[in-house]
């Protein structure tokens, strides 16, 4: 093996193997720990996908987490109030910027009951004519149940379905809200919860704090929320037995007319927790009307535009940014399991479910 | 030391730079689709822009190496090293050139932004489609595997080279002759 010019074989021949082992196995080592192969406990996103998979149900082609829900289409209506907040070419006075939008349920099951959960989600993609993007995932709740991504994984765990009963074990769901009592104000809320029977009578929250950049670079903590135009009609309850009704109210509604909410931004004052959707800020706080979103045509999630959208929060346009809360970052990165399952089973790549209802 | 034609000083700089950043690069992609940490955030602005910037210097590079001429290999180096040698040079030029390619591709066909920086984003190079980014994310995943295993492959061969044979042709990429 020796190089025939230089036919002596070198000195010292255990360390020079030596160094060229711990070069190779040291770097494969490193890599592993990068890549959480050799840091099993650590969360990932796998885990969390795959815990609210185990909660729902495996539902091939579906999303992991508001798995039923329906497609919207309409735009933004910029009024130019929060153009001196952030640079976002959307807010500039007098634009217009079309969006995709899913209005949705909680939970991993797509045939679940309208009424299986007292909170609905507004997610919305906003595309501008230079291919930026604002992607957003809105709840209507006050507040996120929990701080941090270990706790919301550790919800999930303690209210999992009981195998024996098919429904969580109030002893461990107990015992998880008793070691955090951070969850209170959630908890409160969720108790007196009676959400209308129609998607667009509600109000929807980002619960995230995010900060907008403004034209002169600086920063600003804000929230926001989409706060429905018309008040709501109130014409009461579903019908008895109807589990589908917030499809079939939407539908009705957008015959009569578009859906109008106003996105209003709300500032922080100094001392506002900005990185904890699990605490609501005062009442008082400044808010800005960013102007209107129109929703003025719907279609079904089953091939509607908004299905192979990743409704990822961390998606902003150049003039909004991510805050420190933890949640945001997970919340992009879980989106993106649940993202690549389900396009799998959609390409039926090998080793995945094939979605129902498909010939094979 | 036996005499050994060396790289052209370009090339060598352009292999050290590159080195740096494709093996940033495969860090931070596997660190970014494994956590869901704050700097999951980061890594993604990091892992999009790192990579256009190895496309064009791959590109560069591989246009420069078919105008210089590699050194050729030893002499008395075994036939299967030769061509294991050439083998995984081009796997690893094929991979600095496919790998962004890949993730723009996939990127596009998801209708994600291919975010640069400062709100600069690149157009799409394929249609919407989820199919497509399945296939090209799960491409993109093991075709990572292949250049790292290859990148491991290099760096063990270079080594032999320097401490082992020391036949001149791991100082051909270091300080020359």
């Amino acid at each position: 093996m020796q190089d025939p010019r230089n036919p002596r074989p070198p000195s010292g021949l255990a360390w020079r193997w030596g160094v060229i082992g711990l070069a190779v196995i040291g770097t494969a080592a490193v890599f592993g720990y990068a890549g959480g192969w050799l840091a099993p406990d650590r969360l990932s996103p796998k885990k969390i996908i795959n815990v609210l998979q185990a909660n729902g149900g495996d539902h091939p082609g579906y999303r992991r987490n508001h798995a039923k829900g329906i497609c919207v289409g309409g735009h933004f209506e910029s009024s130019g109030q929060l153009a001196p907040f952030s640079a976002a070419k959307l807010f500039a006075s007098g634009t217009s910027t079309p969006v995709v939008g899913r209005l949705a349920i909680p939970g991993g099951n797509p045939q679940a009951p309208d009424s299986s959960a007292p909170i609905r989600s507004f997610a919305l993609r906003f595309d501008m004519a230079d291919g930026e993007q604002w992607r957003t995932g809105m709840n209507a709740m006050p507040v996120f149940p929990v701080s941090t991504p270990q706790a919301f994984y550790e919800l999930n765990v303690a209210t999992a379905p009981d195998p024996a009963t098919g429904k969580p074990n109030p002893d461990k769901a107990k015992a998880f809200f008793s070691s955090h009592p951070e969850t209170g104000p959630f908890l409160m809320w969720i108790s007196q919860a009676k959400p209308p029977a129609s998607y667009v009578d509600e109000t929807y929250k980002s619960l995230n704090a995010f900060y907008l950049r403004d034209p002169a670079g600086q920063r600003h903590a804000v929230r926001w929320q989409v706060v429905p135009e018309t008040p709501s009609t109130g014409d009461g309850s579903p019908a008895a037995g109807d589990t589908d009704y917030l499809a079939a109210d939407l539908q009705k509604r957008l015959a009569q007319g578009p859906a109008r909410w106003h996105l209003q931004f709300i500032f922080a004052n100094d001392g506002d927790p900005v990185d904890d959707a699990s605490k609501a800020w005062p009442d008082d706080r400044k808010m800005v009307d960013a102007g209107t979103i129109v929703v003025d045509s719907w279609q079904p999630q089953a091939d509607g535009p908004c299905r192979d959208v990743n409704y990822d929060p961390a998606i902003l346009p150049h003039g909004m940014e991510i805050s420190g809360d933890p949640i945001i970052v997970a919340r992009s990165a879980a989106y993106a399991e649940s993202y690549l399952r389900r396009t799998s089973e959609e390409g039926h790549l090998p080793g995945t479910e094939r979605p129902k209802g498909e010939t094979p | 030391m036996s005499r050994y034609d060396t790289f052209h000083p370009v090339a060598r700089v352009l292999h050290w730079l590159m080195a740096i950043m494709i093996l940033a690069m495969l860090f931070i992609g596997a660190g970014m689709v494994s956590t869901l940490a704050e700097k999951h955030a980061t890594l993604v602005a990091i892992h999009r822009p790192l990579g256009m910037i190895i496309f064009v210097l791959a590109l560069i590079r591989l246009g420069f190496r078919l105008v210089h001429r590699p050194p050729p290999l030893p002499v008395g180096m075994p036939e299967w090293q030769k061509l294991a040698a050439k083998g995984s040079h081009w796997v690893l030029y094929t991979l600095m050139i496919l790998m962004p390619l890949i993730g723009w591709g996939m990127l596009s066909a998801g209708k994600y932004p291919v975010v640069m920086w400062g709100g600069f984003v690149l157009p799409p190079i394929l249609p919407q489609d989820p199919a497509l980014f399945a296939w090209l994310r799960e491409a993109h995943r093991y075709l990572a595997w292949l250049f790292f295993l290859t990148f491991l492959a290099h760096m063990g061969a270079a080594l032999m080279h320097g401490l082992i044979r020391r036949d001149g042709v791991l100082k051909s990429m270091t300080t020359g002759n």
